[in-house]
Parts: C-alpha cells; structure tokens; sequence
C-alpha cells in the first residue's frame, strides 16, 4: 500500500497480564473505539511505528506526484492538462495532511523528509514503476489511486485521530483521481485499435505492480496482529487485495480489454475471484532499490530539497526581518 | 543554517454560518504565507470563505490526564438539559 511492511516495533502482541495497568488502559481505550489524541499517553512502540507508517504513507503522496507529473506538460487536451494538473496538485496536498499527523507524534516534517531523502525511510513500491505514454496515465488513476481507496478508506477507522482525519480528508478527494483515470481508459478503449492496444498494454504492466501496493501475503507479514490490535491496520494484505480483485474485474470487462492474467476466475465457493500472485522476488528488489526507477525518483527529490533551500531560508529571514522591524517600531 | 519554517494553525469558516473550524496544520515563514499556502491546502474545492492562522506555539490546550476531574462538574447538573423536565402534552410545544 501507500504504507508498506512498516516494521512494527516492538516484539509482537503482548498478553493482557504482559501489560502494565497504564497500557491495558491504553488497548482498553482502542477496544471500546476511542481515539487516541496527540496529547494522550500511548506506548513508545505505538507512537514509533505511527511516525514510520505516517511518514512512509506522506512520502508515498509526494513521490507519487512524480510519474503523473512527467505528463502533464505533454497531455492531449488542455482539459487533460488541467485536470492532471489538479490532480497532482491534490497529492501534495495529500503528503501535507499526512506530514502534519505525523508531527503530531514529536517529529519535524524537515527530520522525516531527510530521513527519505536519505533512504532511511522507504515510499510505496509502486512509484518506482516508469509511465511510458499517456494510457499510463488512465491506468494509474484508475488502478493506484484505486487500490489506494480501498486502503485508505478503511483507514479512516484507525485509532489515532490525526491519522484518522487525514483520511477522511483524503478520501473525500481521492474519487475523483480514480474517476478521471478510468474516464482517460474508456475514452482509449474505445478509440482506435491501436489506442485500444495502448490501455490494454498499461493494464498488463501495472497490474502486478499495483497487486504488490498491498504488500506481502499474510503468510509473510509477521507484524500484523501487533498493529491490528493498536488499530493502526484495519484489515491483512491479502484481504485488501482480494477486494481490490474483486472490484476491478468488472470494471475491466466494462472496457472490453481482455483480463491481465490468464488464471482470474470466479470461484463459486469463495465468493470471489481467484487470482495469481505477483512476483514476490520483483517485489522485495524494487523494495531494496532495485525497481526500474528508485534511482531517478530519489534524484529528483533530493534536488527538488536541495533547489529549494534557498527559498525556504530566504522566506525564513524576510520573516524574521518583518517581524524584527515590527517589535522595533512599537 | 537548519531553520525549519514555524507550524501554523488552519481554521476555516465555510459558507453556510458555522463558526471557524480546525482543519489541520501547515509550515509557513510567516502568518501571510500560511495564509496563502492554507488557500492553496484547505480550500481547493470552496471548503470556506474566511480563514484564520495561529501558530502552533501560541495555542495553550487543556491536559488530558485530567479529563475526569476537569469535566465532572457538569456531569452531576442533569438538569442543565430541558429532557430533565417532565412537560404535560397538553402544554403544546415548548
Ligand atoms: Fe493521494
Ligand atoms: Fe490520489
């Protein structure tokens, strides 16, 4: 997901009778469905992996805008341009409700970008795949932003109530991203042949990439009960997953492209479709920085930081100057 | 020079006569740019028409450790609340 096997810390669940009276309040507290506030006591594991799976879901905004943003300039219309254009402009908005939760925690938004653009702190697997032509641009509003959705609206259940309204602000914008990259696959679908062909290749080279936004399977994601129990993960990778599967067939076929892998198939007992797995090996050496793109997305950030130095320190001394002059002239 | 710029407060009013409401914060050098960034953040879909910054520093907040003693003494005046009263119906509407 936008927040992927984010290391809980900690050693695993604790018993009841493992917790001191302080911390059985605490789960007490998430149990009956209240939510944890800045202020509040909460354990140093809770507030240490919020900041690390915060942080990661803030980076995953702001990298994120990179792929989009590499086709605005050359989009097809001008209403395409500005559409992408908003778009994009929302995931920065999106990085910036998260950065503020995560400050919430005891960390500077200034500490967490550096621990990013120093490779200490990791950003969705899914960013460091290439948008090679404009159906990729339908593909992944359609596809990302909708695996994204489905994360993020069960999120906004979460127990920490920064993070929790950060989604329900987020969700609130996020239709419109997955509206406007199906609209971009229909308009394709149903143009000529080889524009046809175009969003049916974007199908297929996203598809798994977008299967691995929710990370590993469950048999492999030993961190999970610990951060379901703090409610700061809602459902297992897999059931995600499954979900997004399920919700996604439909509205491929509604497109009449052909499916992206062969073995998707309804299964009369489960209810749901049956699906293969991605690559895992693909999946954990894009993790290590090994996808297609780490190398340039890393890039751009840290000279977008570098760049803008000089502005952030310039606006902070013209306001300091300001206010100088102010307490002078009193 | 490590100099992060200070962390503001964001409230908006929207257009329907509620009072300002806390939407969340921002980073801005000073109280006219987080009033612009705020723009460019919190109202991109016409969410207000006023917005007010404080900087997070300036904001005093009540401890949560005593959240029990702080509010208990509403909690014993029931009869703050007009269902504490029982009105015959033949009163009409009150
Ligand atoms: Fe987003
Ligand atoms: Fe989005």
């Amino acid at each position: 997901m936008y927040a992927q096997m984010v290391k809980t810390a900690g050693s695993g669940v604790k018993d009841r009778d493992e917790m001191s009276e302080q911390e059985q309040d605490f789960q007490d507290r998430i149990d009956r469905g209240e939510k944890i506030e800045p202020k509040d006591w909460m354990p140093d594991n809770y507030r240490i992996t919020l900041i690390r799976q915060i942080g990661q879901h803030a980076h995953s905004e702001v990298v994120g805008q990179l792929p989009e943003g590499n086709w605005i300039t050359r989009a097809p219309t001008l209403e395409r341009k500005a559409i992408l254009l908003a778009k994009v402009q929302d995931e920065a908005g999106h990085g910036l409700y998260l950065y503020g939760a995560a400050e919430t925690l005891g960390v500077s938004r200034d500490e967490i970008t550096e621990d990013l653009l120093a490779g200490r702190m990791k950003y969705s697997s899914i960013f460091n795949y290439p948008t090679l032509n404009w159906a990729d641009m339908g593909a992944v509003g359609w596809l990302v932003d909708g695996a994204a959705i489905i994360n993020q609206v069960a999120l906004q259940r979460t127990s920490y109530g920064p993070y929790a309204r950060a989604m329900v602000r987020i969700c609130k914008e996020e239709s419109f991203h997955a509206r406007q990259g199906y609209h971009i696959m229909m308009k394709m679908a149903s143009g000529t042949p080889e524009q046809k062909a175009m969003a049916q290749d974007a199908l297929n080279r996203l598809w798994y990439p977008v299967l691995m936004m929710f990370g590993p399977s469950d048999k492999e994601s030993v961190h999970t009960a610990q951060s379901m129990a703090w409610k700061i993960k809602m459902d297992t990778n897999d059931e995600l997953r499954q979900k997004f599967v399920d919700q996604t067939v439909q509205q491929i076929e509604y497109l009449g492209l052909e499916l992206p892998d062969p073995n998707i198939k309804w299964n009369d007992e489960t209810k749901q479709y049956d699906y293969s797995d991605p690559d895992w090996t693909e999946f954990f050496d894009v993790i290590k920085g090994n996808g297609p793109c780490n190398v340039d997305r890393m890039a751009a950030r840290n000279k977008a930081w570098d760049d803008g130095k000089w502005v952030r320190d310039g606006l902070m001394a013209h306001a300091e100057k300001k206010a100088a002059a102010k307490v002078a002239a009193q | 020079m490590k100099h992060e710029w200070p962390l503001w407060e964001i409230f908006i009013r929207g257009q329907h006569g509620m009072s300002h409401r806390h939407v969340g914060s921002l980073h801005a050098p000073d109280a006219e740019m987080a009033i612009k960034n705020a723009r460019d953040v919190y109202t991109r879909r016409n969410e207000g028409v006023s917005i007010w910054v404080v900087e997070a520093v300036n904001v005093s907040a009540s401890s949560p450790e005593d959240k029990g003693a702080f509010y208990e003494p509403s909690n014993s005046k029931v009869y703050r609340h007009p269902t504490f009263f029982d009105i015959p119906d033949e009163v009409g509407s009150m």
